[in-house]
């Protein structure tokens, strides 16, 4: 492995591993639900960095099952990130509140 | 023959979903039912073939690994696959006579998402591809987050939203963990990966992230957090299947990383880690389920308790431990889903699930506290019940390997469960009997006695487990103990 590769694989590497700790920062500090979603999609980018990273290139050429991966991932981000949108609003109307943080545990109902 | 029944489990209920979501009313009765009903029929050619022959593979549409998506039906997938059939039935059933009968609108919400799950349950079974998992995990997460929304009430849009942002955290470190897998054997097939990879710091990595996932999704001690809120405020049916189901199913992926991929791995005190996770689980679920207040949130916290017991199979594991947990997975399916309807059932018929208002509920819900005791009778492993055969089995493994502290731990979660048990239903049976609450409706026969039905299921397991544990016994993961 010549130096120029492996310095550029590992700086994305990197990069991945520190935007994933971004995103898990986020998501365990903030209380506002919106924000704790979008930590939850910066961590899924910074999976999706480290698959286009595994493509490759090996040999001058690239590898497409990561490709495919990461494309089949961002589909299934986008669902999620939009079922979880409209539970927000949701819980927002019916509760009046954008945090989990008051609520005592969810133990109360009927 | 065999092919078209593989295909029917999968794509049978999810072309039903689509059906339901765009029929209307009484069209839709139709094919919800057709979406349900062969299953069984489809899994009989499959268990057959895998009693035969051991193990069918297929490589979907003829693409082989590494560049296709293998599916692989041993017997631990079959057996599953059953549980997962009989769950969809007869709490589909329960379902449909609670409210959410197919023609009815709640139904038109409740069905698309309910045949979703269970198309998505069974595709995960059979996939032995990692990636494949990924994506099946997640629709069964989804869907089941969707049905746990169905009535809105705030306390379930609370756990659902919790549930959400914690499964996709899960999925995350799964998925992180199938990149680093791929991008150091190039397959996501888990047995070819299993057979490139040697356990040094990039796979085993990999394996780390993975089970942190999984175990955030199957609740496990201590991420269980997330769970006695989702299960104990879910709309009754959706309680049975989230219990008896969903968090199996990421419970069964953590085994078949551990036993399949990683089989020839030696990893030193993990499995013991895992297994105290699973025995702090069975004690901390134990004890909590013995406080509550609320029926539903009791029943949840001993769902919690009970999948430490499937944790104990990686300490354990031999061919008698694995098909006793197994057997417990199948059990507890059917004894936890009866428990859950019927508390479902005392919950409208009393109109709350609190113990204070349930005082006599047997005077008028006296079918449900007789499924609620059966169903104890299975969870707390008296004989004659499935629990009773699983934790047996369980507690000879440990025998077997001189393993002193996991038979401590089987025996003391038997006794805290038959005292969490026993708490509701002196309570259910006490007099003076409280009046029912406002609000309070009869549910209907068919509600009634399906999760009585269930019960039975629980407690027949326990008269002929013979056969299905040397089924299950024919397909232990490959190089363990007899």
């Amino acid at each position: 492995m010549t130096p120029a590769t492996l310095g550029s694989a590992t700086v994305w590497v990197l990069a991945a591993a520190a935007v994933f700790g971004v995103g898990l920062y986020a998501l365990i500090l903030a209380r506002h639900l919106l924000r704790q979603l979008l930590a939850v999609k910066v961590m899924g980018s910074a999976v999706f960095l480290l698959l286009v990273v595994a493509a490759g290139p090996i040999d001058g050429a690239l590898d497409g099952i990561p490709m495919a991966l990461v494309l089949t991932g961002i589909v299934v981000a986008v669902s999620a990130v939009g079922f979880a949108l409209a539970l927000l609003v949701r819980l927002a109307d019916v509760t009046g509140s954008i945090s989990l943080e008051d609520d005592g545990g969810g133990d109360d109902g009927p | 023959m065999v092919l078209e029944a593989l295909a029917g489990l999968v794509f049978l209920p999810l072309l039903a979903a689509t059906a339901v979501a765009v029929l209307p009313g009484r069209a839709r009765a139709v094919a919800a039912w057709l979406g349900v009903w062969p299953l069984p029929v489809l899994l009989v050619p499959v268990v057959a073939e895998v009693a035969r022959a051991g193990e069918i593979v297929v490589p979907i549409a003829g693409f082989d690994r590494p560049l296709g998506i293998v599916w692989r039906v041993d017997p631990l997938a079959a057996a599953v696959l059953v549980l997962g059939s009989v769950i969809a039935i007869a709490v589909g059933g329960y379902a449909a006579a609670a409210g959410f009968g197919p023609a009815t609108r709640a139904g038109g919400r409740f069905w698309p998402l309910w045949l979703l799950l269970v198309a998505a349950t069974h595709a995960l079974l059979l996939s032995a591809d990692l990636f494949n998992v990924f994506v099946t995990l997640e629709l069964v997460t989804l869907s089941a987050i969707g049905l746990l929304v169905l009535e809105g009430k705030p306390a379930a849009l609370r756990a659902a939203m919790r549930y959400l942002l914690l499964a996709l955290l899960g999925s995350l470190a799964y998925l992180l963990g199938v990149a680093l897998v791929y991008a150091q054997a190039g397959t996501l097939d888990l047995h070819q990966a299993g057979e490139l990879l040697e356990p040094t710091l990039l796979p085993v990595t990999a394996l780390v992230l993975m089970t942190v996932g999984l175990l955030l999704k199957s609740a496990v001690f201590p991420l269980h957090g997330w769970l006695p809120a989702a299960h104990g405020n879910a709309p009754g049916p959706v309680s049975a299947v989230l219990s008896a189901m969903v968090v199996k199913v990421s419970l069964y992926t953590l085994w078949r990383l551990w036993f399949w991929l990683a089989a020839d791995w030696s990893l030193g005190w993990a499995p013991v880690l895992l297994g105290g996770l699973g025995a702090a689980a069975i004690l901390y679920g134990s004890l909590q389920a013995l406080i509550q207040e609320r029926l539903k949130i009791m029943v949840a916290y001993s769902t919690v308790a009970q999948l430490g017991y499937l944790m104990l199979a990686f300490p354990l594991l031999s061919t008698v431990g694995f098909a006793a947990a197994t057997y417990h997975l199948l059990s507890h399916g059917l004894a936890k889903a009866a428990m859950f309807l019927a508390a479902a059932n005392l919950l409208k018929g009393v109109g709350s699930d609190r113990l204070e208002h349930l005082s006599g509920a047997d005077r008028v819900r006296p079918v449900d506290v007789l499924t609620l005791a059966i169903a104890g009778v299975s969870i707390l492993g008296l004989p004659p019940s499935g629990g009773f055969v699983a934790k047996w089995l369980l507690l000879q493994a440990a025998w077997a390997q001189g393993g002193w502290a996991w038979i401590a731990v089987i025996l003391a979660g038997g006794l805290l469960a038959a005292a969490y048990l026993f708490r509701p239903l002196a309570v259910l049976t006490a007099r003076p009997a409280a009046d029912p609450r406002p609000g309070a409706t009869a549910p209907t026969v068919a509600a009634t006695v399906l999760p009585l039905l269930l019960a039975f299921a629980a407690l027949a397991a326990g008269f002929v487990p013979a056969p299905v544990l040397a089924f299950l016994e024919g397909g232990a993961p490959p190089g363990v103990r007899p």
